[in-house]
């Protein structure tokens, strides 16, 4: 691998598409990008509307555990870059959470990386999300899904 | 030692990580679950199911038949729910 492995565990908000851009900037030599932005969601798992949603994490744990996950894709596949971004905090309805960025030679291994990272990021980050709505806070629920998707990459 | 919580158990116990007196004999993560539900009923109420539990020592993950020593970091949290 011959470009850079990076993640950040941040409060702040971030912009996909200036990151899209400078990601693309750092990979010279890359055949194929592939991108993935998660929003919240302007409603919880039962359809109602959610006005924020706050993201605990294991400050220390986060940072470890996103950082191996970007270098067991690296190991996995061939590519020329990775960039994994996740917010915690405070996020408003609409905004970024996520970010996930692989660059390689040919679109499958940057296809098929950024899917892993997704999932791993799921089931592997010690993040907790709590909705907020009108009728008031409530954790989530992990998700069966999640782990069964997940498991495809044992 | 110091054992710490995240999300519901956090905000149901009222406290992010508390001092244990880890009695002696325990030494995995279920004898210390064992030990922490006689603390209050809070504490029993909170880790009754252990199928929804989930811990790390040392901020990685660990199965609850894990041991560990007293001068690891522990920590209870339920499963995750980023991305």
């Amino acid at each position: 691998m011959s470009g850079s492995i990076a993640s950040r565990v941040q409060a702040e908000p971030f912009e996909p598409g200036a990151e899209l851009a400078r990601f693309t900037k750092a990979a010279p030599g890359a055949g194929a990008i592939v991108s993935f932005t998660g929003l919240v969601r302007g409603e919880d798992h039962a359809g109602r509307a959610l006005t924020a949603m706050t993201l605990e994490h294991y400050p220390g744990m986060t940072e470890a555990q996103v950082h191996a996950m970007t270098e067991e894709a690296a190991r996995r596949w061939s590519l020329l870059s990775v960039l994994v971004i996740h917010r915690f905090g405070r996020l408003e309805a609409g905004a970024p959470i996520v970010f996930v960025a692989t660059a390689s030679p040919h679109r499958r291994a940057a296809f098929e990386a950024a899917d892993f990272l997704m999932d791993w990021l799921k089931t592997k980050a010690p993040f907790w999300k709590l909705e907020e709505g009108a009728e008031g806070a409530e954790w989530v629920a992990a998700k069966a899904e999640d782990d069964q998707a997940a498991a495809r990459w044992r | 030692m110091r054992v710490r919580y995240f999300a519901w158990l956090r905000s149901r116990l009222n406290r992010a990580e508390e001092d244990v007196a880890v009695p002696a004999g325990v030494t995995t993560l279920n004898g210390l679950l064992d030990h922490l539900i006689t603390l209050s009923p809070g504490h029993a109420a909170v880790f009754a199911d252990r199928t929804i539990l989930r811990a790390a020592i040392n901020q990685v993950f660990a199965d609850l038949d894990s041991a560990f020593t007293p001068t690891d970091e522990v920590a209870f949290f339920p499963p995750v729910t980023g991305g």
